[in-house]
């Protein structure tokens, strides 16, 4: 698929960030996403291609936009969803209690 | 562009999310916490540029190592135990007296995970991943590497099923060093083929 993700050659992205000292997750959440995708992968909820479709077909400007372990969360969920793992409806409600305070 | 799985959420609300979809899998016993928290620890602290290194100063003191490692990248680096998820099928690039090999993955971030770790950012960013096909005489200069023009550069663009791992020169004056000091010289950079070896350590 052609892409937005098909960066290879495209002008205009601007300086390389080189910065030695740059962690591998820069927050908590990238960590746990980190680790939730090898498990759901490991689990069988999606293949790499699978998993790597999801991310190449997000809204372009959303994909340039967003964290790249952002990506990783779309597609865990496209997945998670599409196999009835997870449905919209309840991330909403979970995220609502949790923005509550729940544990 | 589809419209059935629409993300419509706000950046600041990511870290909730994935707290969400977290307490949502636990909760449905499809993964475990503790096992997001092992794999963490081994990508974080354990799995790093240190095993490649380990495989590059093996590839510089054992000429028939080396031979093992150019025919068959993914046999010979599990000589040293590295093997598993995203390095099931390695490719050794070596650079020679007129070579200089450098890897990117333009499409997305393949990277090879047992020998060098997960990526770092820029690796993983637009402006490496873009310019590295078009232009990576300037992408090696932003790196501080100066490549003579007399030196072909070839760029490897990874995929999903095959990554890279950049065989450097030995650098000159170590030939007295032993293995494992070798490999002190050995920097990730190095074996992305964005750096060069260190001369001392």
């Amino acid at each position: 698929m052609n892409g937005i993700h098909d960066l290879g050659g495209r002008h205009g992205m601007g300086p390389i960030d080189i910065d030695p000292e740059q962690p591998i997750f820069h927050a908590e959440w990238e960590r746990r996403m980190f680790g939730m995708f090898i498990l759901a992968f490991a689990g069988g909820h999606f293949n790499i291609d699978q998993f790597r479709s999801a991310i190449e077909q997000m809204q372009p400007s959303r994909y340039l936009e967003s964290d790249y372990y952002e990506h990783w969360l779309h597609s865990l969920e496209t997945w998670c969803i599409k196999n009835g793992s997870l449905t919209e409806e309840e991330i909403d409600q979970r995220m609502k209690k949790l923005a509550e305070g729940a544990p | 562009m589809s419209k059935d799985h629409d993300h419509d959420y706000q950046p600041s609300d990511i870290s909730l999310r994935v707290k969400a979809v977290e307490s949502l899998l636990v909760e449905k016993g499809l993964i475990d916490r503790e096992a997001i928290d092992r794999l963490v620890d081994a990508y974080e602290n354990k799995i790093g540029p240190h095993n490649g290194a380990r495989v590059v100063a093996r590839a510089w003191c054992d000429p028939e190592f080396k031979k093992r490692l150019l025919a068959d990248g993914t046999k010979a680096i599990a000589e040293l135990g590295y093997t598993g998820i995203q390095g099931e099928d390695m490719v050794v690039v070596e650079h020679t007296a007129n070579i200089h090999n450098m890897v990117v993955c333009t499409l997305c971030s393949c990277y090879p995970w047992p020998t060098l770790g997960l990526p770092p950012n820029w690796y993983k960013a637009a402006p490496y991943r873009s310019r590295a096909v078009i232009d990576p005489r300037g992408v090696l200069k932003e790196f501080g590497v100066d490549i003579p023009e007399s030196t072909e550069v070839r760029v490897w663009d990874s995929n999903a099923e095959l990554r890279y791992l950049v065989l450097p020169s030995r650098p000159e004056g170590t030939e007295k060093l032993s293995e494992s000091d070798l490999a002190k010289l050995v920097t990730r950079d190095s074996m992305i083929g964005v750096g060069l070896p260190k001369t001392s350590a």
